[in-house]
């Protein structure tokens, strides 16, 4: 049985893709026309399910992946192992209600739901390169709010160093065995705070779909993509840097950072190429996920091969 | 049930029209672009799936030869062992084309260094003597005897094959494991032949000229 979601807007009224994107060529082609002071913002922003998003000069220029392989194509193993087992059971979660715990070493923990989520900080548009750990990548169009400015508002106590992220989990209706459930995820507080790092909302301007984590989760864009945790119940503020789900599954074969890295291999294949979905021939993976010039710095003078 | 030879032949051919099936299907999903998003792996992946289960479909003939007694399918061995060989090599060559493009330096460092891309590639070179030997002169030149034991390496090939995918998978280990658990009941009941062919030959062992004896045979060992 499918659970429908009851949607705070309808359906008519969400711009398709191809519609906005074409608006938003138009509007930016016409921005580079006109002056700017004729046309203030417009190039900068576009309607959508969310409203208008301001565009992120930390998006990628980069041709998105289609929505089609965006939402079909995922790993979201508490809904199947199979990349195409999580578009198929969508109805094993339901996004709404939905509750959000931030706790841990913070002086202000709350509970919020996503509309408030998105009233204390208001979503933009991030197109982000996105690498798997098994070799391939996308390019995908989020709707998120930056981490940090979140981060800020419960204001995290000196003791903090790490972020604990916390996935939903139900016995009942989802997978049992493969991993340690919950799903867990961690970040150093640094990284956590840097201005790349969302917790997503939407993709192609409309509301996150269940397969890829809805309705709230984490998007790291240099890390390998199994640091975003899908359908996030909880952000924990801790001490000691946290034991990740697959860093339980395979101490060997993933570490807490997963910084992409075409120089360290996973140990059963090479991680210097990756496909990018839809493209035909493999294209090298690049340090950081092309991100150096903005993470780069997080990392200095540590071995990234040693902490992988 | 023994079919006749007309019908024998019209059994071989639908039966090689089948083992064309998965391909056929492979190339109209290719062609319909119904893979998924990405096609290639999904290509690579059924490739080497449906290498595996003609593998074991070919070591299922003995066991179900003696136990139903249709002897004449072991007739039909040789068309599914072949398509395992083709299949297998329609796997390397879409890892070699689709998924490396020829990137040889790469493709040499793969399978040095990757456990997983070694076991694959070795069970595949096993493969090539067998498909070598698989016509009825090779048979006769080598001799049944010594065709049969090369023709054993099979059963390695079948675990390097289970191996190979046991190793790349991610975390879900159900698939690999299916097939472990298929091809551990196909060599286990091979064993468990051979055990008791053992036991039928160290009982007789100790009495040399059976046939000489005639009435009442006693058994003066017990086991």
């Amino acid at each position: 049985m499918l659970i429908r979601r009851t949607a705070d807007i309808l359906p008519s009224e969400i711009t398709p893709p191809d519609v906005y994107r074409s608006r938003r060529n138009f509007l930016a082609q016409a921005g580079g026309l006109t002056a700017a002071a004729a046309l203030p913002m417009a190039s900068a922003h576009a309607a959508t399910a969310f409203g208008p998003l301001a565009a992120s000069p930390l998006s990628t220029t980069e041709t998105p992946t289609s929505r089609r392989a965006v939402t079909t194509y995922n790993n979201f193993y508490e809904l199947g192992t199979d990349k195409s087992d999580p578009a198929e059971n969508i109805h094993r979660l339901k996004p709404s209600p939905w509750t959000l715990r931030i706790e841990g070493l913070v002086n202000k923990p709350r509970s919020l739901g996503i509309d408030e989520l998105l009233k204390l900080v208001p979503p933009e548009e991030r197109i982000y390169r996105m690498r798997c750990v098994e070799g391939w990548s996308m390019v995908i169009p989020w709707v998120g709010i930056p981490l940090g400015s979140l981060l800020k508002l419960v204001e995290p106590q000196g003791s903090a160093k790490y972020v604990e992220f916390v996935s939903h989990y139900d016995r009942a209706t989802m997978t049992r065995g493969v991993l340690d459930w919950p799903y867990t995820e961690g970040l150093r507080l640094d990284e956590a705070r840097h201005p790349l790092t969302i917790l997503a909302v939407g993709l192609y301007g409309e509301v996150l779909p269940v397969q890829n984590g809805a309705p709230v989760r984490l998007v790291v864009p240099w890390k390998y993509g199994f640091k975003g945790a899908k359908s996030l119940v909880a952000i924990r503020f801790v001490e000691r840097q946290p034991v990740t789900a697959w860093m339980k599954a395979g101490p060997s074969e993933y570490g807490f950072y997963a910084n992409v890295n075409p120089d360290v291999d996973h140990p059963r294949w090479s991680q210097a190429t990756e496909r990018r979905i839809g493209e035909f021939t493999k294209r090298k993976t690049l340090m950081l996920n092309g991100y150096s010039d903005q993470v780069g710095s997080l990392y200095a003078g540590m071995d990234l091969r040693r902490f992988y | 049930m023994t079919p006749s030879n007309p019908q024998l032949t019209a059994i071989k051919a639908a039966l090689f029209l089948a083992c064309l099936l998965p391909a056929g299907l492979l190339w109209q999903g290719f062609e319909a672009d119904s893979l998924g998003a990405n096609p290639i792996e999904a290509i690579t992946r059924s490739l080497g799936e449906w290498t595996l289960r003609f593998l074991l479909i070919t070591l299922a003939v003995t066991p179900l030869r003696k136990y139903t007694g249709w002897h004449w399918i072991v007739r039909l061995r040789r068309t599914l062992g072949l398509f395992a060989f083709a299949y297998g090599v329609a796997h390397l060559m879409s890892y070699v084309w689709l998924d490396q493009f020829f990137d040889w330096p790469a493709i040499a460092k793969d399978i040095l260094k990757r456990p997983f891309i070694t076991v694959g590639f070795a069970a595949l070179v096993l493969m090539i003597p067998l498909a070598a030997t698989s016509s009825n002169f090779a048979i006769r030149r080598l001799g049944g005897r010594k065709w049969q034991s090369l023709h054993r390496a099979i059963y390695p090939i079948a675990m390097l094959g289970c191996l190979h995918f046991w190793w790349l998978v991610k975390k879900d280990i159900t698939e690999p494991l299916v097939y472990s658990v298929i091809l551990a009941a196909l060599l286990g009941v091979r064993m468990w032949w051979r055990e008791q062919e053992r036991r039928r030959q160290l009982a007789g062992a100790y009495l040399p000229q059976t046939p000489k004896f005639k009435g009442k045979v006693i058994k003066i060992f017990s086991e």
